[in-house]
């Protein structure tokens, strides 16, 4: 691998979403305009809208990752480019690696601006360091895009890949305890949320907010790193040079 | 139509392409079932047939991206796929694999990175597929036929040795049709073997050399004043009839 194709993959995709400027604006409106709806929603509830608003910041960039990852990988294979790419001297690793330079970057602002509109203008109350928020929203963004990459490969039209964010995603945002904390699930529940990841980012971001940055903080940090680090290795997997 | 023999003198060396008993399988369906083939080298050789008669399936293999149920592709003396080839071999699918939401420049710019070229490339690519005026449009924007030529343009960044070119002059008017050609035959000139495919037969007067293939079998191969003699006809959508029956 090559840092100049890292770099150039990354350029090239920092470009595409600039010319496309409406989903630029989504990308940015959408996350704070939702936060303030449950905000509104939970007008007289303001512990609630703490509890879940919280998170909520650092949730966000993973679920859009996902979705855009999922998308901007099909459009490479069905475009044919990702062929091409595969027919040229460049390791799999630069594409990916330049891919996630590019949505890194993208996470990191969208994180920026809904944790800046979360904490200033809606008073979300964050005991522990806002900055430190955004950059578990980064590391959130990273397993969103390693999620998606790999599970792109499954899809074969932008319908199914549309589709993978509420079979794969949603049930593991309400399994990690957004809306009801995973102690008062049903045990079978519980046991089942251990072995998603979400759960492990969804903890990290809790418990950075509450500023109870404890031992189990490092080992979800952990937990999500080495998911991150396996659904990228099986998404490069999926990436073959040789087709049917 | 009188094909006129671009290449009288024929030179015999080492078959850039060798194919020996290539037996392909796609999506369970069986599309190659067997071939052998030469391709000779700093020549144009044209791959024609009906669409369906599995000539993409072929240059894939070639190129070393299509999974193959056996026999053996040796491509400029390496085994088709070799990670050393992919900077030797220049690949255009039929469909073109450009990135629409970027201008043309911004697309050679991308792939001549990868490739690790000098920005002058990037101008000479795009002058020799005749996109130098629409550099800064972008490809979105851009007709059938010109989108085919900025993938056209990406195959021929690298100054490969070996160009596969599906269907490259497919859309294209005229005019542009001859001068792709004249981009062909100075590829051929400078020592690049050419490999194009075409479901149009009046492209095949153009070649060096001809394939014929129908249902993924070789109908015959040759230049194409010998198809001609060979069959008696002066016309190479009879020879390739005329071939096809006699089988």
């Amino acid at each position: 691998m090559s840092g100049r194709a890292t770099l150039a993959t990354t350029v090239r995709v920092l470009r595409q979403l600039r010319r496309d400027r409406r989903t630029l604006a989504l990308v940015f409106v959408v996350a704070p305009a939702l936060l303030a709806l449950f905000k509104a929603i939970f007008a007289d509830q303001p512990q609630t809208f703490d509890r879940v608003g919280r998170p909520m910041i650092g949730l966000f960039p993973l679920i859009m990752m996902f979705l855009i990852t999922s998308i901007a990988m099909l459009r490479e294979r069905t475009s044919g480019t990702l062929e091409r790419l595969l027919s040229l001297p460049l390791a799999k690793l630069d594409l990916l690696l330049g891919y996630a330079l590019a949505f890194t970057v993208l996470a990191a602002l969208q994180g920026a601006v809904t944790g800046a509109v979360g904490f200033g203008l809606l008073g979300v109350h964050a005991r522990g360091a806002a900055g430190a928020v955004v950059l578990l929203a980064i590391v959130n963004a990273l397993l969103g895009l390693a999620l998606g990459l790999f599970l792109s490969a499954f899809a074969t039209s932008e319908f199914q890949a549309v589709q993978f964010m509420p079979a794969v995603l949603m049930p593991q945002v309400l399994l990690a305890g957004l809306f009801v904390p995973r102690g008062r699930m049903p045990h079978a529940l519980e046991v089942v949320s251990d072995a998603l990841p979400v759960t492990y980012a969804y903890d990290a971001l809790v418990k950075i907010t509450a500023d109870e940055v404890d031992r189990w903080f490092w080992l979800d940090l952990l937990v999500v790193a080495g998911s991150i680090a396996l659904a990228l290795l099986l998404g490069a997997a999926t990436l073959r040079r040789r087709t049917d | 139509m009188r094909p006129d023999d671009p290449e009288p003198a024929r030179a015999r060396g080492a078959a850039a392409v060798e194919i020996r008993a290539l037996r392909v399988r796609r999506g369970g369906k069986l599309i190659l079932p067997g071939i052998s083939l030469q391709v000779r080298p700093k020549a144009v050789t044209g791959l024609l047939g009906p669409s369906g008669s599995g000539k993409t399936t072929l240059m894939r293999s070639i190129v070393g991206v299509q999974i193959i149920e056996s026999g053996a592709i040796v491509v400029l003396g390496e085994q088709a796929g070799t990670p050393s080839l992919r900077r030797r071999v220049a690949y255009m699918t039929q469909s073109p694999s450009v990135y629409a939401d970027l201008t043309v420049g911004e697309n050679l710019r991308y792939f001549a990175q990868i490739l690790g070229l000098p920005r002058s490339r990037i101008d000479e690519a795009a002058e020799a597929v005749g996109l130098g005026p629409q550099r800064e449009q972008l490809v979105r924007t851009l007709s059938g036929g010109e989108r085919a030529r900025a993938s056209l343009a990406v195959a021929l960044l690298g100054e490969p040795e070996l160009l596969v070119l599906d269907e490259p002059t497919v859309d294209v008017d005229p005019i542009l049709r001859r001068q792709l050609w004249q981009t062909f035959y100075s590829l051929a000139d400078a020592g690049a073997t050419v490999l194009i495919s075409s479901h149009v037969m009046d492209e095949a007067a153009r070649c060096h050399e001809l394939v014929l293939v129908r249902a993924g079998r070789i109908v015959a191969t040759g230049r194409p004043v010998e198809l001609l003699a060979r069959t008696g006809t002066d016309d190479l959508e009879d020879a390739f009839i005329a071939l096809a029956q006699s089988r």
